[in-house]
């Protein structure tokens, strides 16, 4: 292609805007794609960032019309969107959604599909740029590959793009995880696949990267020689809610920490990339991934709850076991936490705790790096009772932002050090610059640009650690109860205890 | 709110400190301190629209009123900071000798080390650079649409003055515009070979969006006279067609470029604070904007030269 005269690589203030291209959304009666999915969609266009003739297409069995799923488009957008409702935005997205519908196993409706994108890259110049996001139960994933597969839609014409999305779970295990990719790339190549982990487009958790590698004092501190322990902490206030059928059988290890809190962990841990591209972020993802080790003594190093009924933030809430459709003899956790060493010279002895489960004292993600205390105090003992050691603490959400924790004099005339708290938010977060996860997400599947979407290789190694864990847990009878609204079991923090240390509240 | 009457820079920082001790957080999470020198009239609403700009960048905003040069020197303060807003803010109004010196008030109450923005919400120097409270900010930002006298020359007197730094609001208000076009152009393998930019008789945006398109393309620039609002469509002629967005209501355009479908976009005018946000994003000279008010001139030069 020539090089157009109006892009000029100075030209910062233009933002990066797809080329011309459309989404196909399966599983549009569902939660995600009316919460999350069709907002987004939404509030890109707003933003200007889709490009002029976007499409959407729903995929669904329901008998709907195209007319119909317009309105259930603009609903999901009305009540969910972040941005302002604007009736323009509207105009340009509503000539571009159409409706298929269908079963997965439908070989006419899977045609239909073939002829809708067909049509509308004649009708709306698509131009064969199309991204199927199965927003589905994971079990239909492979009827799905298979069917845009056998109907010709994942087929790449020269100039052309397919790229499939799909959502976490990325399988249950190692061997289905590995069940999953032989689907997956049976029909698309690596790099049109596209894993969704939405923490992953979090502001702060590139932050962590911006934190680390544009300055010059974090990271002399960041390694064993400064480091005592990290804690990667992903806490929820609610319980399970009505995702009984997801959740149960699944749980808190494999729902967050496979992911999400193994992710946060390669982010902190990760050397430098030679740059900021996909290749080299991933290169240095999965090098730190393929250090992780696990301690030999599971039963020491790991704790798991499932929370019971109780009180939490003042109101009176279920347990586990009476929420709705969970069988009475369940045994998913609904609390993880485990200790994860590096083996590298970088963190050779620093322990790495993951911790996350539902019912707990607040909603808060976090990375905290614990400082080892200094190895000497020139003060008089009382002087220094009161303090602990320093923390950097990145906030992932709620409230993104870093504490650094330090101690300072107590104001008065005795000599009394005590820990502070030095805070930064950037900014609020319902401006247009700190986008919706999943909008981030989106608009980078259609750029095609992977750098926040994890690898399978990466996923392979986050279930080689949680593996032993889960086949661990598995013959040793129920989780323990932890009281709803509070941090956790018992054990737990009786885990941190043996190695001489606590959880942080965070 | 604290009120100071006949006051100094100095009791203004100390009310910024005392206002964020009251409001229990006395650390300072502020990125940029931003400058608005502004009438009387106006100054409620642009420091209100520098406020909600402040979300993304968490500021310390000085309003400055130059009042009347006459009568003793005096300086009124009111000071608005910790709770339920972003960042703090000081509206100053000055009168007497005090108004030749502004930069004197405003200095002490600079931010440590983060950069210095100044807003000028209607009427601006005719030398943003070189006045003696733009001299402060590292980037300096005008409205030639909102000069209240010779509108039509505003925004040229802001080119011939163009120092790195600078930008004028109307630049701001045809970024969709230029993203459209740009992202219009991607697909088009051929060379323009006319372009033409119609909007309403005054139009400081319409001109810098020909300047553009004429510097980046190399072809010629007809300026139309439409009844607006603002810009009302661009065309950009091409040996198998023109390549056109016209937008009539100021919301919703049609975008045509030959072999394709004819598509609508959104591309709705935008307020003051949405502006004011993409301004603050970028503190460092903004050389396409530089290259095209380079080419504002030149070009103004020789039509002058021709009539
Ligand atoms: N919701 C979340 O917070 C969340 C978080 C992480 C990951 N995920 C993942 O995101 C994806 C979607 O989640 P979700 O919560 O939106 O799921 P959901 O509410 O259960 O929706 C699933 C969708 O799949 C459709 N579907 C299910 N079985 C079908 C069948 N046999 N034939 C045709 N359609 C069928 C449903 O259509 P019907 O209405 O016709 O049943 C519905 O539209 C899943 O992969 C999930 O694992 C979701």
């Amino acid at each position: 292609m020539s090089r157009n005269p109006l892009r000029d690589p100075n030209d910062r203030r233009l933002p990066a805007v797809a080329g011309p291209c459309g989404m196909v959304i399966f599983g549009v009666t569902g939660d995600l794609a009316r919460k999350k999915l069709m907002p987004a969609v939404y509030d890109l266009a707003n933003r200007g960032l889709l490009p002029p003739g976007f499409s959407l297409v729903g995929f669904a069995r329901r008998d709907w019309e195209d007319q119909d799923f317009a309105q259930v488009v603009h609903d999901a957008v009305k009540e969910h969107a972040r941005t302002e409702f604007r009736e323009e935005v509207w105009d340009q997205l509503a000539e571009g959604v159409r409706f298929v519908p269908g079963n997965f196993d439908d070989d006419e409706a899977f045609d239909r599909l073939r002829q809708t994108i067909h049509e509308l890259d004649e009708l709306r110049g698509t131009r064969g740029n199309h991204a199927f996001y199965l927003s589905i139960p994971p079990r239909f994933f492979g009827d799905v590959i298979g069917k845009l597969k056998k109907h010709g839609l994942a087929e790449e014409r020269p100039g052309t793009w397919r790229r499939v999305v799909i959502e976490k779970p990325f399988g249950h295990d190692l061997a289905s995880a590995r069940e999953l990719n032989d689907v997956l790339s049976e029909v698309f190549p690596a790099e049109s696949v596209f894993r969704i982990d939405h923490y992953l487009g979090k502001e702060t958790v590139q932050n962590i990267l911006a934190m680390r590698f544009a300055n010059m004092m974090f990271e002399p501190l960041w390694n064993s020689n400064y480091v005592d322990h990290v804690q990667i902490t992903m806490a929820e206030d609610i319980g399970i809610g009505g995702r009984a059928g997801y959740y149960d059988g699944i749980g808190a290890a494999r729902d967050v920490i496979q992911n999400h809190l193994l992710q946060l962990l390669a982010l902190t841990a990760m050397e430098e990339p030679t740059s900021f591209d996909a290749r080299s972020l991933r290169i240095e993802k999965l090098k730190v991934l393929e250090s992780v080790t696990l301690p030999r003594r599971l039963d020491r190093a790991t704790a798991r709850g499932q929370y019971a009924a109780g009180w939490a933030g003042g109101v009176k809430v279920p347990g586990y076991h009476e929420e709705p459709d969970i069988p009475a003899d369940s045994r998913t956790e609904t609390y993880a936490a485990l200790r994860l060493e590096v083996d590298n010279r970088r963190w050779s002895g620093v322990p790495f705790y993951l911790r996350t489960g539902k019912r707990l004292g607040r909603r808060v993600t976090e990375v905290a790096i614990q400082f080892k205390r200094a190895p000497h105090l020139p003060f008089r003992r009382e002087a220094t009772e009161t303090l602990g050691a320093n923390a950097l603490v990145v906030r992932v959400q709620p409230d993104e932002g870093v504490t650094l924790r330090f101690g300072s004099k107590v104001p008065g005339t005795h000599m009394e050090i005590r820990d502070v708290n030095m805070d930064f938010a950037y900014g609020g977060s319902f401006t247009e610059a700190s986008p919706e996860a999943y909008e981030r997400l989106i608009l980078d599947v259609l750029l095609g640009e992977p750098p926040l979407f994890p690898r399978h290789e990466e996923v392979e190694q986050s279930w080689r650690i949680l593996d032993p864990v889960m086949e661990h847990w598995a013959e040793r009878g129920k989780p323990e109860l932890y009281p709803a609204g509070t941090w956790g079991p018992a054990s737990s923090d009786a885990m941190l205890a043996r190695d001489g240390r606590a959880w942080r509240r965070p | 709110m604290s009120i100071l009457e006949d006051t100094d820079a100095a009791a203004v920082a100390a009310a910024f400190v005392d206002a964020r001790r009251a409001a229990g957080s006395p650390a300072m999470d502020m990125v940029m301190t931003m400058v608005i020198v502004v009438p009387e009239d106006v100054a409620e609403d642009a420091l209100h629209a520098a406020r909600d700009a402040s979300k993304e960048h968490p500021s310390r905003r000085l309003g400055v009123i130059l009042g009347s040069k006459r009568g003793p020197s005096r300086i009124d303060a009111d000071i608005k900071a910790g709770s339920g807003t972003t960042g703090e803010r000081a509206l100053m109004r000055l009168t007497g000798e005090v108004v030749e010196h502004p930069e004197s008030v405003v200095l002490p109450l600079l931010l440590p080390d983060s950069p210095v923005v100044v807003w000028w919400p209607t009427a601006a120097p005719e030398d943003p650079a070189s006045d003696p409270l733009g001299r402060l900010g590292s980037r300096r930002i005008t409205d030639a649409a909102q000069a209240p006298r010779a509108r039509s020359k505003a925004l040229l007197t802001q080119c011939h003055s163009y120092a790195p730094g600078n930008t004028d609001l109307a630049w701001t208000r045809i970024t969709p515009w230029r993203a459209l076009l740009a992202t219009a152009m991607d697909d088009v393998e051929e060379k323009v070979r006319a372009i033409s930019v119609s909007a309403e008789h005054v139009s400081p945006s319409a001109d810098l969006l020909g300047a553009w398109l004429t510097d980046r393309l190399k072809a010629p620039v007809t300026r139309k006279r439409s009844r607006g609002p603002g810009i009302t469509e661009v065309v950009l002629t091409t040996r198998s067609g023109d390549i056109r967005v016209s937008r009539k209501d100021g919301r919703l355009a049609t975008l045509s470029v030959p072999g394709q479908p004819d598509r609508p976009v959104a591309l709705r005018r935008r307020g003051i604070v949405e502006l004011l946000t993409e301004e603050l994003r970028r503190l460092d000279p903004d050389d396409v904007y530089a290259a095209t008010v380079r080419r504002l001139r030149r070009d103004a030069a020789r039509s002058q030269g021709a009539g």
